[in-house]
């Protein structure tokens, strides 16, 4: 079923504003962030204006409340990528939170000096640093799965990474620059052949498209909250209940203990274990309106209605001339690196911001990747439901006359 | 025509006077944006009464950040260093002729900023260095 666009663009009230008099907006940076529907708006606006109060062990009905609201969006978000129980759904503050939590939990307690874990060239900064950072505490080796001239991770150099028996492999769904869908299931059914376990950034896919993490068999996932049309401040980690539960915990504080002595305490159960403190209870209100609002509109038509989009950008952005995109494959998502000529990105940014259109300029945080391609940085243009066939155009129209003006 | 690359901008981009290496020099400073990647590298010949007799830039970064170290080496030529020291943003804006957000205040900024920092820790040009 089409999307029907001018309907949901109503929905976000946004989009209808100026950017400046005269100049509507035009908003192609939902891989930053997307924006928010005003459904998503009131639920947290209600939150605050009639069920507001710390969670948990809480005996008074604004409490009950909001500890009801807040472990429902639990079973929604399970139930939204098919986790088993919402055991596995940890709350976290985003995608890159979630990554650090394996690393330093799972990370520290199970891999040891000369373990290797395999990352890709095409990771954003959260899947690197985190790894980083633990491979020189721990003196760990990391390996890079290359990327080809195309944009795709290269099967052949992972296979023979394999081979060297890595403690875990993690690495992206979905390409936030290349916008490159990788083969995600073969890749963990590969990893699991070889005994590695599988980190799956999830930052770019689940806003986008169907993610079901049985059928992939992730070990972990992880995804933010504010890319798919909810809150900031607010991701979630998936993990196998199993590994989760033998995980020690991550930050300590309240909520995440069963009990607390002066000198020791005892870790409460899964998921409560791996969140310390009091939570954005308010912003789980909020990611549980957006998936109601994705799952009523259906993650397969969007999937759809953004296949067809970016091959309408792919298309009309290939006829211009000097415009080189990065990337040039099918198996992509709604993700449009390219380079104008000579143009600096922040020059092709700035001089559509002018028209109204937003774009983001620079190397999103994927600098190996852009140096890889010799690039300090492009110009990227990413879609999402609520983009039409004439946002594209009006993009296009814009980059013609920042080509003109510099011509 | 756009009210923001001002002619000027863009041709100084496009056709940079001050674009290059010298050979020799004996002054040379480089330092980057790390926002965006933008670096800049300035080469100077700077004589013994600390006049600077020739300029060039190089490096790599939009059209504010390369059209403003063309503009600010045509300023600083044959200027002595303490009249250097004394070039503030505003003059930069002014070589512009255009208002800038805090992001692209940045870009504009960076070139004045590599010189500043390189004279600043120079300090007094050695006899046998400004002889070149």
């Amino acid at each position: 079923m089409g999307l029907d666009v001018k309907k949901i663009k109503s929905d976000f009230p946004i989009l209808a504003r100026e950017i400046r008099n005269g100049i509507p907006l035009v908003y192609l940076d939902s891989a930053a962030t997307s924006q928010k529907p005003q459904v998503v708006i009131d639920a947290m606006t209600k939150y605050y204006q009639f069920s507001n109060a710390n969670i948990h062990r809480g005996v008074h009905t604004l409490a009950e409340e909001a500890t009801g609201m807040y472990e429902d969006v639990r079973k929604k978000v399970a139930n939204f990528i098919n986790a088993k129980s919402e055991k596995e759904i940890i709350y976290t503050r985003n995608t890159t939170e979630s990554i650090n939590l394996v690393a330093q939990t799972w990370g520290k307690t199970n891999l040891e000096e000369g373990d290797i874990i395999v990352l890709t060239e095409m990771e954003h900064h959260s899947n690197l640093v985190p790894w980083q950072m633990l491979a020189a505490e721990k003196h760990l080796n990391l390996e890079f799965v290359t990327v080809t001239d195309d944009g795709l991770l290269n099967l052949q150099v992972y296979k023979e990474l394999l081979e060297k028996s890595p403690k875990l492999v993690s690495f992206t769904h979905m390409s936030n620059v290349l916008g490159t869908i990788n083969p995600v299931k073969e890749m963990i059914n590969l990893a699991h052949q070889a005994g590695a376990l599988t980190m799956i950034d999830g930052a770019q896919s689940v806003p986008h498209f169907p993610v079901d993490v049985r059928d992939l068999d992730a070990d972990f996932y992880a995804f933010s909250a504010h890319k798919m049309l909810g809150p900031t401040g607010f991701g979630i980690l998936y993990g196998k209940e199993k590994l989760l539960d033998a995980m020690p915990p991550f930050m300590g504080g309240g909520d995440m203990i069963k009990k607390v002595l002066l000198r020791s305490f005892k870790p409460n159960d899964l998921p409560h274990k791996f969140e310390a403190g009091t939570p954005a209870i308010a912003e789980a209100v909020g990611l549980g309106a957006a998936i109601d609002y994705l799952q009523a509109l259906g993650m397969d038509n969007i999937a759809l209605h953004e296949h067809e989009l970016t091959n309408y950008a792919f298309q009309k952005l290939s006829e211009i001339e000097n415009l080189i995109i990065f990337g040039k494959n099918n198996n992509r998502g709604g993700v449009i690196a390219f380079e104008l000529g000579i143009i600096h990105p922040h020059d092709v940014a700035q001089i559509l911001d002018r028209h109204g259109i937003a774009i983001r300029a620079g190397h999103h945080c994927a600098m190996p990747l852009h140096e890889k391609f010799g690039i300090p940085a492009t110009s990227r243009a990413s879609f999402y439901l609520y983009n039409s066939y004439e946002d594209v155009d009006r993009l296009v129209e814009g980059i013609n006359i920042a080509s003109d003006l510099f011509g | 025509m756009d009210d923001f690359y001002r002619e000027l901008i863009i041709d100084r981009y496009k056709n940079p006077i001050y674009k290059g290496e010298l050979d020799p020099h004996n002054f040379s400073y480089e330092d980057e944006n790390p926002l965006c990647g933008d670096h800049i590298r300035i080469d100077l010949n700077i004589d013994k009464n600390n006049l600077i007799t020739n300029a060039a830039f190089s490096g790599h970064g939009c059209a504010i950040s390369q059209a403003s170290a063309d503009l600010l080496l045509e300023t600083i030529i044959g200027k002595n260093i303490d009249e250097v020291k004394a070039i503030s943003k505003d003059t930069i804006l002014e070589l512009l002729g255009i208002e800038l957000g805090p992001v692209r205040l940045k870009c504009a900024l960076l070139s004045l900023k590599v010189l500043k920092a390189g004279i600043y820790g120079i300090g007094e040009i050695e006899e046998d260095l400004a002889d070149l």
